[in-house]
């Protein structure tokens, strides 16, 4: 199975980066202890920048992007890791999302995480990440992980669970959802075509 | 209907420039008045319409076959009126095929395209065709009273009329996006009885790929915003698509690609002049450096052994095609700049670029659409 993690952190090393493999981690341990075999990969939207800048402008993806947006719509589940700016998901974020095909991510497990510097933005994933990945018709699932500063320095209270157990509930949701999801095909170049085909299926021309 | 056959039907003069005519290159103009990112200088409307039919002329000039320009309706572009444009080119030019490039088939009335591009072509003498775009302005579409949201929709019912109405003499039709009609006939008829080739231009949508194939007309690839394997894609889709509706097969289908070049001498003078109009190109400038556009998509700037190359290389991208086009006056660049580049075009890059693309080309492969040969089609199957 192949999980995909998009961290949209900015800095090095960053707080995002180590929530995302942290999810990652716990997603792969759990679909381990059921049988199956998961491969990682994360994607570093810092090292796109540029090239999401450039497809902007120009309305295609360069090589290197383009290959980070098939391994994102190829995946068999997704995790997706922002800090909050300005109080939502950054604009690099956004901006790879809004670089996907509306319709491919229809179905697809997600897991949604963000970080921030304080506990006051947590509801950002349920007012700006939630929303944009349910306009993709992705499946995402119940649990959301928050991590504030403070969370990687403390355990639960009386009122939460603590980040590792946010973090495990969370990882199994998502590999609840995984293990049900039949296997992603893989869409060899010469399939896409054989897929603008299907679109065309419902139109007739007089 | 193969190029040998067509040739024996031409007479020696056909003979005797058939290897010339397997292709057609020319240029095609969206007709922006952009300012000159050298001198900050925006050409007046008049100045850059009185530019274009320079640069038609020209191309007719330096042995080019087709001008094609756009159609807007909205600043800073200036061909909002394609017809009167051609129209003028048309008298003042000898051989010149006369395009569009696009031509919009959705906010048109397709009843006006009929007529005017049915006038245009006699007065013409039939050195005319037209390539149909959806257009992807979204307030033009209700400025012309039509929803963007129709889009394919009004291409697909718009075009079916478009073509009843050149192919019948008198038309019943009702439809939903206009008013029925009852006995109308589209004047004047088509000359010879012959509607322009049509050619349906699309950069990412199949349905128009789908459409071209369907009817069995051209499918043009804007080809220079994207990287070729798009365009490979598209025009696969396309040729399958025109043998799958029992046309041909897929080799016959009728294609046509676009390009951008910039070209001098030396390729370090051309990249030198070409950078700033790049930079600040209104459709992808500020955005990736022209080294990488230049290596991701067919824009090619440097000299013209460079352009031929890399022109020749779009055979092995869409296989053997019918129509190459050039999109040389964009981005502010001076008419004096362009009318330099139409002369390298017609002097040292079409010439070696006609003898090539011959070259291997298989001989049941059709040659690019024309009237004559139309028209001969058409009276062979008469006959």
């Amino acid at each position: 199975m192949k999980l995909v993690a998009v961290s949209a952190g900015l800095s090095t090393p960053s707080s995002t980066r180590l929530l995302a493999d942290r999810l990652a981690e716990s997603v792969r341990d759990d679909l381990g202890t059921q049988g199956h075999e998961v491969e990682v990969e994360v994607i570093e939207l810092r090292e796109l920048a540029l090239a999401v800048a450039n497809n902007l402008v120009t309305g295609f993806p360069a090589s290197q992007l383009a290959s980070a947006i098939d391994t994102v719509t190829g995946a068999d589940g997704l995790i997706a890791v922002t800090p909050v700016f300005t109080a939502s998901y950054s604009g690099l974020f956004k901006s790879f999302f809004d670089l996907i095909d509306p319709a491919a991510l229809t179905g697809k497990p997600v897991l949604v995480a963000a970080t921030g510097g304080t506990a006051r933005h947590s509801l950002v994933l349920e007012h700006a990440l939630r929303p944009l990945f349910a306009y993709l018709r992705a499946a995402v699932v119940p649990t959301a992980v928050y991590a504030a500063s403070e969370d990687w320095g403390a355990g639960g209270d009386e009122y939460t669970d603590g980040l590792p157990a946010r973090i495990r509930r969370a990882g199994a949701e998502l590999a609840v959802l995984m293990a049900a999801r039949p296997p992603a095909e893989a869409e060899a170049p010469e399939d896409e075509v054989t897929a603008l085909e299907r679109q065309l299926s419902d139109l007739r021309f007089d | 209907m193969t190029a040998t056959w067509k040739s024996l039907d031409f007479g020696n003069q056909y003979l005797f420039t058939s290897k010339e005519a397997y292709m057609q290159f020319g240029v095609f103009s969206v007709g922006d008045a952009t300012p000159d990112p050298t001198n900050g200088r925006t050409p007046s409307e008049r100045e850059r319409i009185k530019a274009m039919i320079a640069i038609a002329l020209k191309a007719e000039e330096v042995g080019l076959d087709v001008f094609a320009t756009g159609e807007h309706h909205n600043p800073p572009f200036v061909p909002s009126s394609p017809t009167t444009m051609l129209g003028y080119i048309a008298a003042r030019t000898e051989k010149l095929i006369l395009s569009t490039a696009t031509t919009l088939i959705t906010t048109n009335d397709p009843v006006k395209i009929a007529e005017d591009y049915g006038m245009l072509q006699h007065v013409a003498d039939g050195r005319v065709d037209l390539m149909m775009g959806r257009g992807n302005t979204g307030p033009v579409y209700p400025w012309f009273g039509q929803d963007i949201r129709q889009g394919v929709n009004l291409a697909r019912e718009n075009y079916a009329l478009l073509r009843r109405l050149w192919r019948e003499d008198v038309v019943d039709w009702e439809g939903k996006f206009r008013t029925p009609l009852q006995g109308f006939t589209s004047t004047p008829r088509p000359l010879d009885g012959v509607p322009p080739f049509v050619w349906h231009g699309s950069i990412r949508s199949p349905e128009i790929a789908e459409q071209a194939a369907f009817y069995g007309d051209g499918f043009f690839h804007n080809n220079i915003f994207w990287p070729a394997d798009h365009t490979r894609r598209m025009v696969q889709l396309y040729r399958r698509r025109y043998a799958f509706h029992g046309h041909g097969r897929a080799e016959d289908a009728i294609v046509g690609l676009g390009g951008q070049v910039f070209m001098r001498k030396n390729s370090q003078d051309a990249v030198r002049e070409f950078r700033p109009y790049f930079d600040n190109a209104p459709v992808y400038g500020h955005g990736p450096s022209l080294e990488e556009f230049t290596e991701q998509t067919p824009l090619t700037v440097g000299s013209p052994q460079q352009v031929i190359e890399r022109t020749l290389s779009f055979r092995e991208t869409v296989g053997d095609y019918q129509r190459q086009l050039f999109l040389m006056d964009h981005a502010g660049l001076s008419l004096k700049t362009v009318l330099e580049q139409l002369d390298i075009l017609g002097e040292e890059v079409v010439p070696v670029l006609r003898k090539e693309f011959a070259v291997g080309r298989p001989a049941d492969v059709p040659d690019a659409p024309t009237h004559e040969s139309l028209r001969a089609a058409r009276e062979g199957a008469v006959a």
